[in-house]
């Protein structure tokens, strides 16, 4: 694949990732089952990862899920991570995916929102 | 049948993380129509065939699910009474003004135990958009995309499903369609809710957590057009859950598929008429994965746990 990175996952494997595709939908069509599948679209949380090197942009993921401070310290949802050189991660561990999925009851406030 | 009090689901407002993406999905691949965009921007979208102003909010924020769901009530005296009686069971009643959104009115909304949040409402405008009722013709012009003709109904994750369902027949006069038990083969880990003939309007199942959103499900008008709804999920390299497929439960036919924003959407077609008094369907544990997807005769894992 031309100007492909590969992306490497702690005890998951390898595969190689487009810049312009999400690490998540790579790891899929390659066959590889690294990180689980959940909506592939950054809302559920299922494919939370902790990028450990390399370069990466990020499109639009559930702060639920991935809060700022979290995606400083290299949290991200592979479905919305597009390398820009060769990465290593690891999966997040169940109590780290469950923290966001569990969460506050609340829903964000906003207009349409009960006061 | 004389249909009275919660005549049918409404509305939905979700929350997508990125509108642009949003539009696309709900207005080229489902085949909505945009009604109109709020100062607030929120987008209010409306299927062909339905009379009402609309019946899809998207409201951009920075998690996806859903804000809540609102149930349409036969009057205005109806939605007072259904207001008393939720004060009096206990429930969290707020007034929500005629204005908060373009061409519905008043609301009562209420928290359930699940801590979902649900809106009633009696007052609709009719949308100018709607089918036609003079020697009417199928359609004013063709369905675009899946050819979605209603939404239909709401399927949402929450621990205390039981409370959420007894407020819900006790209080809205909704019966109970249908259910799956945990092994124990008493304890319901999902419960199906209807207020017309329809075999669910609601249903629920059982999650550690609050206020979870599960899926959206929109009505198509055959299984052909559930085939035609999964070419176009393909064509456009859609995030595909799991279908075409058939549920136990109901006996429609189905696909479940992913928004832009991880919200999971249902196109549905089919499932039994419902009679008020018929008996309660049941599906014991070792028959769950039969209930959920008839074909497969077992659950994936994404079906459980995939929520926002
Ligand atoms: S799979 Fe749902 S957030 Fe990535
Ligand atoms: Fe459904």
């Amino acid at each position: 694949m031309d100007g492909a990175h590969n992306i490497e996952v702690d005890d998951g494997g390898s595969f190689p990732c487009a810049p312009e595709r999400n690490v998540l939908l790579a790891m899929e069509r390659c066959g590889v089952a690294a990180i689980p599948i959940g909506c592939r679209n950054g809302g559920c949380g299922f494919c939370l990862v902790q990028v450990t090197s390399g370069k990466y942009r990020t499109g639009p993921m559930s702060r639920r899920h991935v809060s700022k401070d979290s995606s400083e310290a290299g949290y991200a949802l592979a479905c919305r991570v597009y390398p820009d050189s060769d990465l290593s991660m690891r999966r997040a561990t169940q109590a780290e995916r469950l923290e966001g999925s569990i969460g506050p009851a609340e829903p964000p406030s906003g207009y349409g929102n009960r006061k | 049948m004389a249909m009275s009090g919660v005549l049918r689901p409404g509305l939905v407002q979700i929350r997508v993380l990125d509108m642009a993406a949003a539009l696309i999905h709900y207005r080229d691949r489902l085949g909505l129509d945009v009604v109109t965009t709020g100062a607030d921007g929120r987008v209010y979208f409306k299927a062909y065939d339905e009379f009402d102003h609309h019946s899809i909010v998207l409201r951009e924020a920075e998690e996806p699910g859903m804000d809540y769901m609102a149930f349409k009530v036969e009057s205005e005296k109806a939605l007072d009474e259904f207001a008393r009686k939720l004060r009096d069971y206990g429930a969290e009643v707020s007034d929500v003004p005629a204005g908060e959104q373009p061409g519905v009115g008043r609301r009562v909304s209420f928290m359930t135990p699940t801590g979902h949040r649900f809106d009633l409402y009696a007052t609709a405008d009719l949308s100018k958009d709607g089918p036609m009722v003079d020697n009417p013709d199928i359609w004013r012009s063709e369905p675009r995309g899946m050819r979605i003709i209603r939404f239909d109904h709401c399927l949402v994750y929450g621990d205390d499903i039981d409370g959420t369902a007894k407020m819900f027949v006790d209080v809205l006069g909704f019966k109970l369609s249908e259910m799956a038990l945990a092994p124990d083969g008493t304890t319901p880990i999902a419960i199906f809710l209807t207020c017309g003939m329809k075999a669910h309007d609601v249903a629920f199942v059982r999650y550690e957590g609050k206020g979870k959103f599960h899926h959206a499900s929109f009505r198509l008008e055959s299984w052909n057009d559930v085939g035609h709804a999964a070419d176009i999920m393909t064509r456009y390299d859609m995030s595909v859950d799991i279908g075409p497929t058939r549920h136990g439960i109901t006996r429609g036919h189905t696909i479940y598929f992913f928004d832009p924003s991880g919200n999971r959407n249902e196109v549905f077609s089919g499932g039994y008429e419902y009679y008020p008094d018929e008996p309660v369907r049941k599906w014991t544990y070792d028959s769950a994965g039969k209930a959920i997807f008839y074909y497969e005769r077992a659950l994936n894992e994404r079906f459980m746990t995939v929520v926002t």
